[in-house]
């Protein structure tokens, strides 16, 4: 099978759910009908390509932790620097410019809700702006995964 | 039947996991050696965690960008309260919407109740896309805005203890 119908099918098969079971990577090439061996190799061209982040459990921070989605206003010359000291934390996952008065955007995850304001109060000492602070209160979708084919 | 793991093994586990699993024949075997557990036991912490429901998935996580999808729109309206479940409901069945959330707001700084997030790989056919939508649902006279990524300073996974020293104490 060419890697790329390989990766494909990986991605369509298994972003959703994979086997929770000794040799994973074993059993995804049976339902693919390829070698345990093509598998791994597949996986690890993708994470050298960077499009592979990892494999494994995403957590629901709601359930099993704190969240928060944050976002700076930051003056355009401040914004690379702000940004920076963000992406420092630990506890931010995502951390996006975006096109909009609030430019800097990122979640925040951390084991209870005092942590995050911590973190939050820490970040408005630092730098003299004032964190939105948009924990989710219900989700009408968490699907994290997207479709290769119909996206626009 | 295997014995549960203790609460420090459980933590490091949950740090391994949210580094990834390793391309291993046997990865969970791996990560047992490195918290200092058999490898069954692993497994039955997962199970039970999945069946707690902690986890959202288990599969590949994915680099959106690095795949082509740098077309990224966060779509925020502002929805009146007594809609918001009706409306949210209707939005996070749309194919294209891949998160769907109610957030409070915090006047007088931002108005904007419902997040949505739009990934594509073409600006423009998002924003045709997101348009679509908004006509599909009689949303377009609401007050709305379309917030389009520009930059990604940083994309890993959430991480629920903190490892390591933090920046500044």
């Amino acid at each position: 099978m060419p890697l790329l119908a390989l990766e494909q099918r990986l991605i369509e098969r298994f972003q959703h759910g994979m086997p929770i079971c000794a040799e994973p990577y074993l059993e995804m090439a049976q339902v693919l009908d390829c070698s345990e061996a093509q598998v791994i190799a597949c996986l690890q061209q993708m994470a050298e390509r960077g499009s592979l982040s990892r494999i494994g459990p995403v957590f629901d921070h709601h359930r099993a932790g704190a969240s928060t989605l944050a976002a700076l206003a930051v003056p355009a010359e401040r914004l690379q620097q702000v940004a920076e000291r963000v992406s420092q934390y630990p506890e931010v996952n995502h951390n996006y410019a975006r096109e909009h008065h609030y430019n800097l955007w990122f979640v925040l995850t951390g084991p209870d809700r005092p942590h995050l304001q911590r973190v939050l109060d820490e970040l408005e000492a630092d730098t003299g702006l004032t964190p939105l602070d948009l924990p989710m209160l219900t989700a009408y979708r968490i699907d994290l995964g997207f479709a290769l084919g119909d996206a626009p | 039947m295997s014995c549960p793991l203790d609460s420090t093994q459980r933590l490091a586990l949950r740090r391994l996991l949210e580094s990834g699993l390793p391309l291993l024949p046997r990865p969970y075997q791996a990560l047992a050696q490195q918290i200092g557990a058999q490898e069954q036991q692993v497994l039955a912490q997962l199970d039970q965690w999945q069946q707690q429901g902690l986890f959202r998935r288990l599969g590949l996580v994915l680099n959106h960008r690095a795949l082509g999808f740098t077309a990224n729109a966060m779509l925020v309206l502002d929805i009146p309260d007594a809609l918001i479940d009706e409306v949210g409901q209707r939005l996070g069945r749309e194919p294209q919407v891949s998160l769907c959330y109610q957030r409070p707001r915090r006047l007088p700084q931002w108005r904007y109740n419902l997040f949505c997030m739009v990934h594509g790989r073409q600006r423009e056919r998002v924003e045709a896309q997101i348009a679509g939508l908004l006509e599909r649902h009689q949303l377009s006279d609401l007050p709305y805005q379309l917030l389009f990524s520009t930059q990604a300073f940083k994309q890993c996974g959430g991480r629920f203890a903190p490892v390591g020293a933090r920046p500044h104490g």
